[in-house]
């Protein structure tokens, strides 16, 4: 476990954790010129070399993944399957930006796979009883948002310990309204803008949906660093503790990441109902699976208070272009499933080294200074 | 004693929690530029004394005067905003936070006013310039401004806290256990900052297990037993034996 972002409050293991300089010093003696000070720095920047390909490695990583499949199936790199790749990636980056936000906050949202379907699901109802495109696409968005919104609701008055039986019975209670509201059957029809934003292209190749991804991507990068209430949401996940005793209003900010979770569901469901042109109880399914993957293999932390937009990015275009190299390369589904299994697991593994290798940086601080 | 007025002062303050008497009729006032040390064993009350100092409790009777005026320290957030800062033993930091994060963590510097706070724009540039000033000037060294303050050490993130609340102009600092956790170096500079926090005038507590660093920081020692304040001494070399037999509850 990453000991440092553990919070301090709430653990006496922290606390002898942050003990142990203590006895290193008292055992070392206490010597200004230390003999051998050199040693110590350079073991340092090991140390620091060591995370920085920690940090870096889903973005080396997807890197040296995309080269290898570049050299070895040459279709890959037309821009046609650029284009292919990025709009089968567009609704997972967007789910994945939103699931972000939630475990940031040390939380998950299991749900939003099942969201997406209600949402597509109330759209075509509603534009099949002749809904005008405006209010189509406001109820499919406000359909997340909703249910988002609930999730948040549920969580902090309701005085849930975690978020992932909220989300759970969500994730059900979803997917039973999407088959009511449909019967069980897919509905036909999407307005002529939504089918735009959906599976259009521009320039012959960039799928219009990566154009949303990008407008996405960017509200949220804005939102966690120039705006005060993102800072908070890296004070609620850093130190939920601290953060309730400095008045940051913390109840009100995990609402908010839970609604944006539902808002970004219903925005990937604009994007799904308008790629097939229609909506179906049966869309979206494992999706959120597909998001929190993204999250923690692009180098966000299940511990909660770190992450960013790129980490998100980084992790669902990996899905997305292992996806589309075993697709090209004819290879099963469900190997699919074992190498992104695999690369899982090496994420959250290296989420821990990297834990380990920052508390030791922090012991050697200490024994310097 | 002293000429000057108490900036903060507990009078007759009294604490129940439940049949426990936590705080019995305990008088206490507070001096700017004066280090008082809060002396007790374990049970004594010190903690239950600053807490309600700084609004996580509130007392049963007795009043809090703050420049002689009574208030009401209904919450920790009213507390800060009569200019009584909290160090907390576990320190209440952001370990994911850079040190401008957290000194301006709930109260930070953001445009346009007319937003409510949560919606502004973060105005980096000026919180991490007074953060930087203020370290500088608390002669406090981090090893990288921008790195989280988790990659620090026991004491830098102790100092970083401690410069936390001395970056608002608080005219009271309380501490709770400063160098419990620290090895001797670390503790060292701790002290070195308590005593510059002193000489601008602020009115510091400390509460401490440690001997040797109360003799040496304390302007005055306070001693608790049982939620009674036993004594207050001035911490000399030829004190000491008396200071530890208030504590102790000998016949001293």
């Amino acid at each position: 476990m990453s000991k440092w972002v553990t919070n301090p409050g709430d653990s006496n293991v922290d606390e002898s954790v942050r003990a142990r300089p203590t006895t290193a010093m008292a055992d070392t003696p206490v010597d200004e010129s230390l003999p051998d000070e050199d040693q110590p720095r350079r073991r340092d920047n090991y140390l620091r070399l060591a995370l920085f390909l920690l940090r870096a490695g889903p973005l080396l990583i997807l890197l040296i993944l995309v080269v290898v499949i570049a050299v070895t199936i040459p279709v890959f790199f037309t821009t046609r399957n650029i284009g292919n790749v990025l709009a089968q990636t567009a609704v997972i980056s967007v789910l994945s930006l939103g699931q972000l936000l939630v475990i940031i906050t040390r939380g998950i949202d299991l749900s939003v796979g099942s969201v997406l379907a209600l949402s597509t699901v109330t759209g075509a109802v509603l534009f099949r009883a002749g809904g005008s495109t405006i209010t189509v696409i406001a109820v499919i968005v406000g359909t997340g948002l909703v249910v988002g919104l609930f999730n948040g609701i549920v969580l902090v008055k309701g005085r849930i310990p975690h978020a992932f039986i909220v989300t759970l019975a969500t994730l059900t209670l979803a997917r039973g309204f999407a088959l009511w509201f449909s019967d069980g059957r897919p509905i036909q029809g999407m307005p002529e803008p939504v089918r735009v934003i959906g599976g259009d292209s521009v320039l012959g190749w960039l799928p219009v949906s990566t154009l949303v991804v990008v407008a996405v991507a960017l509200a949220v990068w804005m939102l966690l660093n120039r705006v005060v209430w993102g800072r908070w949401i890296y004070a609620v996940g850093g130190s939920p503790d601290a953060a309730r005793r400095i008045a940051i209003p913390s109840s009100a900010v995990l609402i908010s990441v839970y609604a944006f979770s539902g808002l970004a569901a219903g925005i990937a469901a604009v994007l799904t109902a308008g790629r097939t042109n229609a909506g179906a109880p049966t869309f979206g399914n494992l999706a959120e699976l597909d998001a929190i993957a993204a999250v923690i293999i692009g180098g966000a932390s299940f511990l909660g208070g770190r992450g960013k937009v790129s980490h998100a990015l980084i992790g669902a275009m990996m899905i997305g272009v292992i996806r589309n190299a075993m697709n090209l390369a004819n290879l099963d589904a469900f190997f699919q499933l074992i190498v992104l299994g695999v690369v899982i697991l090496v994420a959250v593994e290296s989420d821990v080294m990297r834990g380990r290798l920052e508390e030791r940086l922090r012991l050697m601080q200490a024994v310097r200074t | 004693m002293n000429a000057r007025n108490p900036v903060l002062a507990v009078r007759g303050g009294t604490k129940r929690f439940g049949g426990v008497l936590a705080l019995d009729d305990v008088d206490v006032a507070l001096y700017p530029g004066e280090v008082l040390a809060i002396l007790g064993d374990n049970g004594a009350g010190k903690s239950t004394l600053i807490q309600c100092m700084s609004g996580v409790h509130q007392l049963d009777s007795g009043v809090i005067e703050v420049e002689g005026d009574p208030v009401d320290l209904h919450s920790p957030a009213a507390a800060r905003a009569m200019g009584i800062e909290t160090v907390y033993q576990d320190l209440a930091l952001f370990d994911n936070l850079s040190p401008s994060a957290n000194f301006y963590a709930g109260r930070e510097i953001a445009r346009p006013s007319w937003l409510p706070l949560g919606m502004r724009l973060l105005n980096r540039k000026s919180m991490a310039q007074t953060t930087m000033d203020v370290l500088n000037r608390l002669q406090v060294t981090v090893p990288d401004l921008d790195a989280p303050v988790g990659l620090m050490s026991g004491g830098q993130r102790q100092a970083v806290a401690v410069a936390r609340v001395t970056a608002f102009n608080a005219p009271v600092v309380i501490l709770d256990e400063p160098t419990a956790a620290l090895g001797v170096r670390e503790a060292r500079r701790v002290l070195d900052l308590i005593h510059r926090l002193r000489d601008e005038g602020k009115a510091v507590v400390v509460i401490s297990h440690a001997m040797d660093h109360v003799m040496e920081i304390a302007d005055r020692a306070m001693v608790m037993r049982r939620g009674r304040k036993v004594g207050e001494v001035f911490p000399t070399d030829s004190s000491r034996d008396e200071i530890v037999s208030l504590i102790v509850g000998g016949d001293g």
